[in-house]
């Protein structure tokens, strides 16, 4: 059995920092583990996805559609983007915020207008994980908030999520980066359908 | 155990197989691992300009004895080609292993090519790790087989392999005697004379190389199913076992020379032979070469991009698991230049003169994408400065637009430089901007010449690039900081004024990614609406629905203050 988890957002959201404290936990827990990245110019701002699958074996590293057991999105816009490589039964996790994109900005495109409507019928875990990172004493670690979230859907122990967490933040930012994740599994934990 | 990606990996082992020298050019998705190298003890790493030099210090620095690593990205195959080819007549000294990273899918790159063509027409083993553990020994193996049959090896990377972290063991390293340079003009003067009778013992070590291809053991036979049988190699031998749980699978370590016998007996034993590979036929023609026959799968495989299980799946019939499709006509996000990123009043002010901007390769290509839409071409590296001299040749004497030439520091020290020396030399017209940001930006921030930064913190020499450009005998140079707009506008419409010589202007200001630096952020107070601090295309500024006013995102902004001096009515303040 593997378990696929799809990262995706905007570049520089920190999707590759979550992805890497998710397989360093699965390979502590004594698991194959497989994280893609894409790096270079996409990381400019444009759509980005880190894959991790992890399990007894894992072959391939990348996502198609209905490939991912979980899709967990730092971005609204880049959730509906992906919502079509979740199986469906799968778990969305979702930041309950959205990054325009230059389209949008300009005044060229518009956002769906439905967004929390179809992130809503796919079951989402809607998540403030910017006003819960702000709480938690930085705003930019909200992609840790995301990450605490992830981590309640998947059964392994706290203690190798904060280890792992720690381990990959600048050692200034450890206490901080720690309550963050900390927040993002509470906040999973208690508004997770259950 | 632990997880490395497909590049870290390459560079371990190459440093466990006792390589002690790496150069290369960064380039996605090759460039962490020469960063990775330079990081291992007891290595010398460093940047060189461009994949020919690179290529050709690793020659030097293997004809003298070290086992030598060289790195690249697909396209700079293209450019070390020419040493690469003959390096395959002269051989090695110490084993010479160049780790070539394609990127099937165009992620950060302006073709797909297939490095296997290369290995086949130069006459160079190539090897396809498929994750990293693999990476590492196959790295650590090439140095042997290069040593063994006197020939370079290419270990040959996608960017699923050399992106992607796996677990990988590593084994202690072993002893390697260094060999010491001899000279031996008939194995390295590449002259007709000596050059025929290397010819001639290449052949001889292709055919033992095919020898040893098929007994190497990095080929593998994974029987399954005999209804069905999949030969690949590389990331598609990870879709296609994940696709087709039940197929049988050859799984080529070898790609060059192709291990006939093995897979001439895996064809026997199943049904059907399908060849599954990304964006290439290299590998189906080598199989049909040898007189194999191959299936068509019920669909065709996609001729072009990446392939994926789901890819894998639709082409022998088989159907996507349930899910939900996405929205359809959601407004694309494709990369855009970072707020308060310098490059872009430049472009900004030759949309305004309406140039014909030839571009070039490094993040400034986003120049290219709405609302700047500032660049008529990008080819490959270089070919800024050499397009813009072609296109002022066909237009002579035709009245036209200013013909303006955008590089950035690290790709002019790559190859602009001989191109400007070209131009110069035949008395060429047009202007040239290079946008020197200080950094090679978009492979993450590497040094080159002109930043005098070097891989491993030794003592470095900066290039001066206007002392450089001078000596060419240019008058025309002008030193600009791009945060100025009236400066930047000023020295545009000076070096574009003249159309009978060759004028240059040297952007300079570091990129926003390299020292992090912010600003007090920028509002906007009394916005008129009129639009013309969108046309900058910063991330930072946005468009109220419904007022159609200006706002800034202070979460974005550096406080760059470019937009401040577009704004005709000072409503941009802090």
């Amino acid at each position: 059995m593997t378990c696929r988890v799809l990262l995706c957002g905007v570049g520089g959201q920190g999707t590759i920092l979550a992805a890497h404290v998710t397989a360093d936990v699965a390979l502590a827990s004594g698991l194959d583990v497989k994280v893609s990245e894409i790096h270079g110019m996409a990381q400019r701002g444009g759509s980005v996805t880190t894959v991790v699958t992890f399990g007894d074996e894992v072959k391939s590293m990348v996502s198609g559609a209905g490939e991912s057991d979980m899709l967990v999105s730092f971005d609204k816009l880049e959730a509906l983007r992906n919502l079509d490589q979740l199986k469906s039964g799968g778990h969305l996790v979702v930041n309950d915020e959205v990054v325009k994109p230059a389209s949008v900005l300009t005044g060229r495109a518009s956002l769906p207008s439905d967004s929390d409507g179809i992130l809503r019928d796919a079951g989402a875990l809607m998540v403030p994980a910017d006003a819960i990172a702000r709480e938690a004493g930085n705003a930019k670690c909200a992609n840790v908030v995301m990450l605490g979230a992830l981590s309640a859907l998947l059964d392994f122990d706290e203690p190798l999520w904060v280890d792992s967490v720690s381990a990959s933040v600048p050692p200034k930012t450890v206490d901080v980066n720690v309550a963050a994740f900390r927040a993002g599994r509470s906040f999973a934990e208690e508004h997770m359908a259950s | 155990m632990q997880l490395m990606s497909g590049n870290e990996a390459v560079a371990a082992g190459a440093a466990d197989a006792g390589a002690t020298i790496g150069v290369g050019y960064p380039g996605t998705p090759s460039t962490e691992t020469l960063e990775s190298f330079a990081r291992i003890d007891g290595t010398y790493a460093e940047w060189c300009t461009n994949e020919k030099v690179a290529m050709e210090v690793a020659i030097g620095a293997s004809a003298a004895g070290a086992r030598t690593l060289v790195t690249m990205k697909h396209v700079g195959v293209n450019v070390a080609a020419d040493p690469l080819f003959t390096a395959a007549y002269t051989g090695v000294g110490g084993g010479l292993v160049v780790l070539a990273a394609d990127d099937p899918g165009m992620h950060s790159s302006q073709n797909e090519q297939d490095t296997h063509y290369y290995g086949a027409a130069a006459h160079v083993p190539v090897l396809d790790p498929a994750d990293s553990q693999e990476a590492y020994d196959f790295a650590r193996q090439a140095y042997d087989l290069s040593e063994k049959f006197d020939v370079p090896a290419i270990v040959r990377s996608t960017v699923r392999v050399s992106h992607t972290r796996t677990p990988v063991e590593p084994r202690p390293a072993g002893d390697v005697v260094t060999k010491g340079y001899e000279k031996d003009p008939s194995k390295w003067v590449m002259m007709p004379l000596y050059a025929k009778a290397r010819r001639i013992d290449q052949i001889d070590r292709i055919e033992r190389l095919a020898e040893w291809a098929d007994s190497c053991g990095l080929n593998k036979v994974e029987m399954r199913s005999e209804d069905i049988g999949v030969v690949c190699s590389g990331a598609a031998y990870q879709h296609v076992t994940e696709a087709l749980p039940d197929a049988s699978v050859l799984k080529l370590g070898v790609t060059y020379p192709l291990p006939g016998r093995t897979v001439s007996e895996f064809a026997s034993k199943v049904g059907k032979l399908y060849v599954v590979e990304e964006a290439s036929e290299y590998l189906s023609d080598a199989v049909k070469a040898l007189g194999v026959h191959v299936d068509d799968p019920p669909n065709p495989l996609p001729a072009a991009g990446e392939l994926s299980p789901q890819a894998v799946k639709e082409a022998f019939g088989m159907p996507e698991p349930p899910h939900k499709p996405s929205p359809e006509a959601l407004p694309p996000r494709p990369p855009a230049l970072c707020p308060g990123c310098p490059h872009r009043t430049v472009f900004k002010e030759l949309s305004r003169i309406k140039a014909i901007v030839t571009g070039d390769i490094g993040c400034y290509t986003l120049g290219a994408l709405p609302p700047l839409s500032c660049m008529d071409t990008c080819v490959d590296m270089g070919a800024s400065v050499s397009m813009a001299h072609g296109i002022e040749l066909a237009l002579a004497g035709q009245d036209h637009r200013p013909v303006v030439a955008v590089i950035g520091d690290s790709t002019f020290g790559h190859s602009g430089l001989s191109s400007l020396v070209s131009t110069a030399y035949n008395n060429g017209t047009g202007t040239v901007c290079i946008l020197d940001n200080r950094t090679t930006a978009m492979t993450g921030r590497q040094g080159n010449p002109f930043n005098g930064v070097n891989l491993q913190d030794r003592e470095n020499h900066e290039l001066d690039l206007e002392k450089v450009v001078r000596s060419l005998g240019i008058d025309d140079v002008r030193v600009v900081d791009p945060d100025d707009v009236a400066a930047t506008r000023a020295a545009i419409k000076g070096a574009t004024s003249a159309d009978d010589r060759l004028s240059v202007i040297v952007f300079k200001r570091p990129c926003v990614l390299l020292d992090r630096r912010r600003d007090e952020p920028f509002f906007v107070a009394n916005c008129t609406g009129c639009g013309v601090c969108l046309t900058l295309g910063c991330p930072a500024i946005g468009k109220e629905e419904g007022t159609g006013l200006s706002y800034i995102d202070a979460s974005l902004c550096i406080g760059c203050g470019q937009c401040a001096q577009y704004c005709r009515f000072d409503a941009i303040v802090r």
